[in-house]
C-alpha cells in the first residue's frame, strides 16, 4: 500500500501540487488522471522520488520516505518497477539483455537464471520471438510490452506506469490495459496509473483520482464515476460525443 | 554571465562527485569501461591515424621550408618536426579533435538517454545514473586516450619520414639521427601526463552537458555543441597550465 499525506510540489512561484492526500492500495490499478497540466506526471515523479517534493509525506507499506536511510531507500527503489510514457528502453541493448538488466545490477542469480526469469517476464506480456532484436527494430505496443517485462522481472511490489497507452492504437491499448490489470492482480503489485485514456479509467480504474489544478478533485472507482455529484469528473471521462452517447445509455440502462 | 559560469561549474562538481562512487557491479562496470574502450577509443584510431601520418608530413615539409639555410644541418627538420609532435600536435591538437568526435558521441548519447527518459529509469531503479553511465566514459578515455596518443606519434614521425624522403628535404638517414639528437625522455611522459588530463575533461565535460540537457532533440544538439566547445576552450586553458606546470 502507499500512502501520501499532504503532498506539495512547486517549480519557482508554480505550485504544481498542493497539498494531495491519497492511498493506494495492494493488488488495485489505481489511476491517476487529469487534463494536461494538472500536475498528474509531476505527482507521479514527486512519488517516485525523481523530484523532491516541497511538503509532505509518502509512504511505502506504512514507512516514511523521509524517514528512510539511504540502504533502506535503495532496496524500496528496488521493490519498485516503471513503465515509462516512452518505453524508456535501453537503445544500445536488445529486448532480453533490457529485461535482464535490473536482474544484471542486483540480483545474485546465475546467468542462466536471470536468461530463464526474464524469458519468463517476455512470455508474460506474449512476446516470445523479439528476445535479439533492439528496441529501435519493434513496434510502439512491444516496445510497451518489453517495459512491462523489465519492470516486473524483478518481482516488484509497486508498479508505477506513465502514460501506458500514449502513442498506441485502440487494440494495442487494451492489450496494455489487460496486461496491466492481470499482473496487478496476479502478483498482488500496488499499482499507479497516469493516464488520458478514457477507455483505461473506465476498463481498469479500480481507483480512480481526478487531479484538477494541482488537488485532488475526486476520488472513487470508475463504477462511481457516472452517478457522480462532481460534474467536472463526469464532464471529463465522458467528454467525446462517443462517450456520451455511452454515459446516456448507461443512464438509460441500455 | 559570470553567475552561470559559476553555476555551472557548481553543477559539474556536484556532478563529479556522484560519478566517482563504487559502482553497483563491478562486472558490470568492467563490461560497461570495455564497450566505451571500443566505442570511444577503437572507432577513433582510423581519423587518428591519417590526421597524424598527414600532419606529421606537413611538419615535416614545412619545416624544411622555412630552415632553407646551409649552415644548419638537415637533421634538424627531424629534430624539429619530433619536438613538435611530441610536444604539442599530438597531446594537444589530437585532443582537439576527439573532443570532437568523442565530445559529441559522449553528450548527444546521454543527452538522448535523459530526453527519453531512459536515465530516469536508471534513477527508479535505484542505480546511481551519473556514475553508471559517466564513470566508464571517463576510465575508458583516460585508459585508451595516451595508446590513441603513442599511435598519433609514431605515425607522426613516420609520416615526416617518407614525406621528407619522396619530396627529397632530408634524407631517411638524417630524419633517424635528427630523431635522436637530444632527445628528453620526459617529453614523452609530458605528452602522456597532458593527454590523461585532456582525456579527463573530455570525457567529464562531455557527459556533463549530455546529462544536464532538458527538453528535446533540438536541446541534445545544442548540449552536443556546447561539450564540443566547452571541453576545447578547457583543453587549450588547461594546455597552457600544464606547460607553464609540468616544462618551467
Amino acid at each position: 500500500m502507499i500512502q501520501i499525506e499532504g503532498l506539495e510540489k512547486s517549480f519557482g512561484e508554480n505550485y504544481v501540487l498542493k497539498g494531495i492526500d491519497a492511498v493506494f492500495e495492494k493488488g488495485k490499478t489505481n489511476l491517476i488522471i487529469g487534463r494536461s497540466g494538472s500536475g498528474k506526471t509531476v505527482f507521479l515523479k514527486s512519488v517516485l522520488g525523481l523530484y523532491q517534493s516541497d511538503h509532505g509525506e509518502i509512504l511505502f507499506s506504512g514507512k516514511k520516505i523521509s524517514e528512510m536511510d539511504k540502504k533502506q531507500r535503495n532496496k524500496l527503489r528496488q521493490e519498485i518497477g516503471m513503465v515509462f510514457q516512452g518505453g524508456a528502453l535501453f537503445d544500445s541493448s536488445t529486448v532480453l539483455e533490457n529485461v535482464m538488466f535490473p536482474l544484471n545490477i542486483f540480483s545474485d542469480m546465475s546467468a542462466a537464471e536471470k536468461k530463464e526469469r526474464a524469458e519468463f517476464c517476455l512470455e508474460r506480456v506474449d512476446l516470445k520471438t523479439a528476445h535479439d532484436r533492439f528496441p529501435a527494430q519493434i513496434s510502439g505496443g512491444m516496445q510497451k510490452r518489453v517495459a512491462i517485462a523489465r519492470a516486473i522481472s524483478m518481482n516488484p511490489k509497486y508498479l508505477f506506469c506513465d502514460e501506458p497507452n500514449s502513442g498506441l492504437d485502440p487494440e494495442t491499448s487494451i492489450v496494455i490495459d489487460s496486461l496491466i490489470r492481470e499482473i496487478t492482480h496476479e502478483f498482488g503489485i500496488t499499482t499507479v496509473v497516469n493516464t488520458h485514456d478514457m477507455n483505461s479509467v473506465l476498463e481498469i480504474g479500480d481507483k480512480v483520482l481526478f487531479l484538477k489544478d494541482g488537488v485532488k478533485a475526486w476520488e472513487g472507482s470508475k463504477d462511481d464515476i457516472l452517478n457522480s455529484d462532481n460534474q467536472d469528473i463526469v464532464d471529463y471521462v465522458f467528454r467525446s460525443s462517443l462517450f456520451k452517447k455511452v454515459k446516456d445509455a448507461l443512464r438509460k440502462g441500455v | 554571465m559570470i553567475y552561470g559560469l559559476f553555476n555551472g561549474m557548481g553543477t559539474y562538481a556536484l556532478l563529479m562527485l556522484r560519478v566517482f562512487r563504487k559502482p553497483e557491479r563491478w562486472s558490470e562496470f568492467r563490461k560497461n569501461v570495455w564497450r566505451e574502450i571500443d566505442h570511444l577509443g577503437l572507432d577513433s584510431v582510423g581519423i587518428v591515424a591519417i590526421i597524424s601520418l598527414f600532419v606529421g608530413a606537413v611538419v615535416t615539409i614545412q619545416t624544411a621550408l622555412n630552415l632553407e639555410d646551409p649552415l644548419i644541418p638537415d637533421y634538424y627538420i627531424a629534430l624539429a618536426t619530433r619536438e613538435s609532435i611530441i610536444l604539442e600536435f599530438s597531446p594537444t591538437m589530437i585532443s582537439l579533435i576527439l573532443a570532437g568526435k568523442v565530445g559529441s558521441n559522449i553528450a548527444s548519447t546521454i543527452g538522448t538517454m535523459r530526453v527519453t527518459e531512459q536515465i530516469d529509469a536508471l534513477d527508479v531503479m535505484g542505480i546511481n545514473s551519473a556514475s553508471y553511465l559517466i564513470l566508464p566514459k571517463i576510465a575508458a578515455a583516460i585508459f585508451f586516450n595516451p595508446i590513441l596518443i603513442i599511435i598519433s606519434i609514431f605515425l607522426g614521425l613516420v609520416g615526416g619520414v617518407f614525406a621528407g624522403d619522396l619530396t627529397g628535404m632530408i634524407s631517411m638517414a638524417d630524419f633517424e639521427y635528427g630523431l635522436k639528437l637530444g632527445f628528453i625522455p620526459f617529453y614523452i611522459a609530458y605528452a602522456l601526463i597532458k593527454t590523461v588530463i585532456f582525456a579527463f575533461l573530455i570525457s567529464s565535460i562531455s557527459a556533463f552537458f549530455g546529462y544536464t540537457v532538458k527538453g528535446g532533440a533540438i536541446d541534445v544538439g545544442t548540449a552536443s555543441t556546447a561539450a564540443v566547445v566547452n571541453s576545447s576552450v578547457a583543453i587549450i586553458v588547461a594546455n597552457y597550465f600544464l606547460t607553464d606546470i609540468l616544462l618551467s
